[in-house]
């Protein structure tokens, strides 16, 4: 057996979700590289050379790979894909972008968002928004499979002593091409890693409300989310949004105000070491998955609880 | 142009799943079935295009049991022009619909295909992407925004940061997320028309695909249930036990 990692970065540095897919990728056993595509990527394949429990980091460096566009990083996983058994990417916007089209190439199937690996061929994997976990095996000679980072302890960062070659391999397949991007800008720590969150819903009333919430997470070093009903109404940017079709965060502590706790929120971060709910409606589905429930109104609860942290 | 529009009959999204005793899978009798959300997104942002005079025809396509010709009918009350339903009872698996799909692409030659991001019931998120590849289209996934130009569409994405604008060269694969648009709902007098529109049927054998399962279910389980928890009656309590018994903060 061996396995390709393909690393989530931003050029710059590793993105830590990369460090969970190692852990999984640990769990298959077998030797483990590291996939690293993009522009002036060097620094970031060093990076990955020192994860834990890495033997080989590949380094394709080329302008076709800068904005992870999934037509060529499909085309260039697909190729290097020949050498391996399993390959893996976290389960994030960028891996579940190529990896379905990379495993489409390859004619195999994708397993999508695994949550724990049972062996080789068979995984764990969360279906209906995380209300059933089905353990699927797959036929397939060649698994391309994305991974939950929250469900996999991240393997340290340094320690590792992996040699680095460069990949001369260039997909441009000229049918994409990059027009720009709008990044959040943030100093909370990114809400995927987060030990603690803090998600504001639509009881927050407005988007400048959230700034109570904001007070408490800077205090805590917590990273602030939100619900769907809270970037529907347009409070805060879509990026914050916490549930099935937004983040799947699985911190220490999950506090969540003035949010009512509906099946895709819940899918969000049920997964939470501890949750806490802090809403006026002491009915509201949150309450059945709290560890600490406070039937409070948030806009007398928050300032008094940044008050006393 | 034409736009081609797969969609997918799954468990309505507000119906609690029960999984079945025996862990074979997910009780979906006599529970209420409708199109998957996402779908009904990617239908909506097709007629939009239609009504902006950009598109000309809508097909709408479902690959599954007999039954799925209800949420087919859905979609022609929606503003889809005709639909084809690919019937099987089978286990439908992304890559296999994928396949099934790139056969009608080949047959009607849309330059556009508008899918959902992902299904609610398996949650996979592939179908669209590999589709995609198998067609040689360049795709445009969990898009946000559409604008289609001369030969060309451009794409906002909602990435993990924010928010990514690509460009795609036509025929293109579009996957949408849930902020795209708001589906609108279909009258009375559009279902009474949509019986009359065509509906084609056709077998997987039809296709020539092979959509054998790759992935086989071993068993299926509730997840495991969060002890109840306590109520605590003021912040104090709270920051409290946070400390003191939980040893969160």
């Amino acid at each position: 057996m061996s396995v390709l990692v393909y690393a989530e970065h931003d050029n710059a540095a590793l993105n830590k979700a990369t460090l969970s897919v190692i852990a999984a990728a640990k769990e298959i056993g077998g030797d483990i590289t590291v996939l690293v595509a993009g522009k002036g990527c060097g620094a970031v394949a060093e990076e990955a050379a020192k994860a834990e429990g890495v033997a080989k980091v590949l380094c394709a460096d080329n302008d076709a790979y800068e904005h992870q566009l999934a037509e060529n990083i499909g085309e260039l996983v697909a190729e290097v894909a020949a050498d391996y058994s399993h390959v893996l990417a976290a389960a994030t916007t960028t891996g579940k972008n190529f990896a379905p089209r990379a495993a489409a190439l390859l004619d195999v199937a994708q397993i999508s968002e695994i949550s724990d690996v049972v062996d080789a061929d068979t995984f764990k994997r969360p279906i209906y928004a995380g209300n059933a976990i089905a353990t699927v095996k797959c036929a397939d000679a060649k698994k391309v499979i994305t991974v939950r980072p929250t469900s996999f302890d991240p393997v340290a960062a340094e320690g590792g002593s992996a040699s680095v070659e460069s990949l001369d391999v260039v997909k441009d397949s000229g049918l994409s091409s990059f027009v720009g991007e709008e990044l959040a800008k943030s100093d909370r720590p990114e809400l995927a890693s987060a030990e603690i969150v803090i998600s504001g819903g639509r009881g927050m009333g407005n988007g400048d409300n959230f700034e109570i919430l904001y007070k408490v997470a800077d205090k805590l070093g917590a990273a602030v989310g939100a619900s769907r009903a809270a970037v529907d109404a347009g409070f805060v940017p879509n990026d914050m949004q916490v549930g099935q079709t937004g983040k799947i965060v699985a911190p220490n502590l999950y506090v969540a105000v003035g949010i009512s706790g509906a099946i895709q929120h819940l899918a969000g971060m049920k997964d939470s070491k501890v949750i806490v709910a802090i809403n006026k409606d002491e009915e509201a589905p949150i309450f059945q998955v709290a560890d600490y429930g406070l039937v409070a109104d948030l806009f007398e609860a928050v300032p008094e609880l940044d008050s006393k942290l | 142009m034409k736009v081609l529009v797969p969609i997918k009959r799954v468990i309505d999204y507000n119906v609690k799943v029960r999984v079945k005793a025996d862990h074979s899978g997910v009780d979906l009798a006599n529970v209420k079935m409708a199109m998957n959300p996402f779908c009904e997104i990617a239908v909506e942002e097709a007629v939009r295009l239609k009504e902006k005079g950009v598109v000309s025809e809508i097909v709408a396509v479902s690959i599954g049991p007999k039954a799925a010709q209800e949420q087919l009918r859905t979609a022609m009350a929606l503003g889809a022009d005709r639909s084809i339903l690919v019937e099987t009872d089978e286990d439908v698996q992304p890559l296999g619909i994928a396949k099934a799909l790139k056969a009608i692409v080949d047959e009607e030659k849309p330059e556009l295909v508008i899918l959902g991001k992902q299904a609610i019931d398996d949650d996979n998120n592939q179908t669209g992407q590999m589709l995609a590849a198998l067609t040689g289209m360049p795709q445009g996934t969990f898009a946000s925004e559409v604008n289609v130009e001369e030969g060309k569409v451009k794409v906002t994405r909602e990435i993990d940061g924010g928010l990514q604008t690509v460009e795609l060269k036509l025929p293109a694969v579009v996957t949408t997320d849930l902020r795209l648009n708001e589906p609108r709902y279909a009258s009375l007098p559009n279902i009474m028309k949509a019986k009359k529109k065509p509906m084609d049927v056709k077998s997987p054998a039809d296709l020539g695909v092979d959509m054998t399962p790759r992935v086989t279910i071993e068993k299926v389980e509730t997840p495991a249930e969060r002890k109840a928890g306590v109520m605590v009656g003021s912040v104090d309590e709270l920051v409290d036990k946070l400390k003191n018994e939980a040893k969160v903060i």
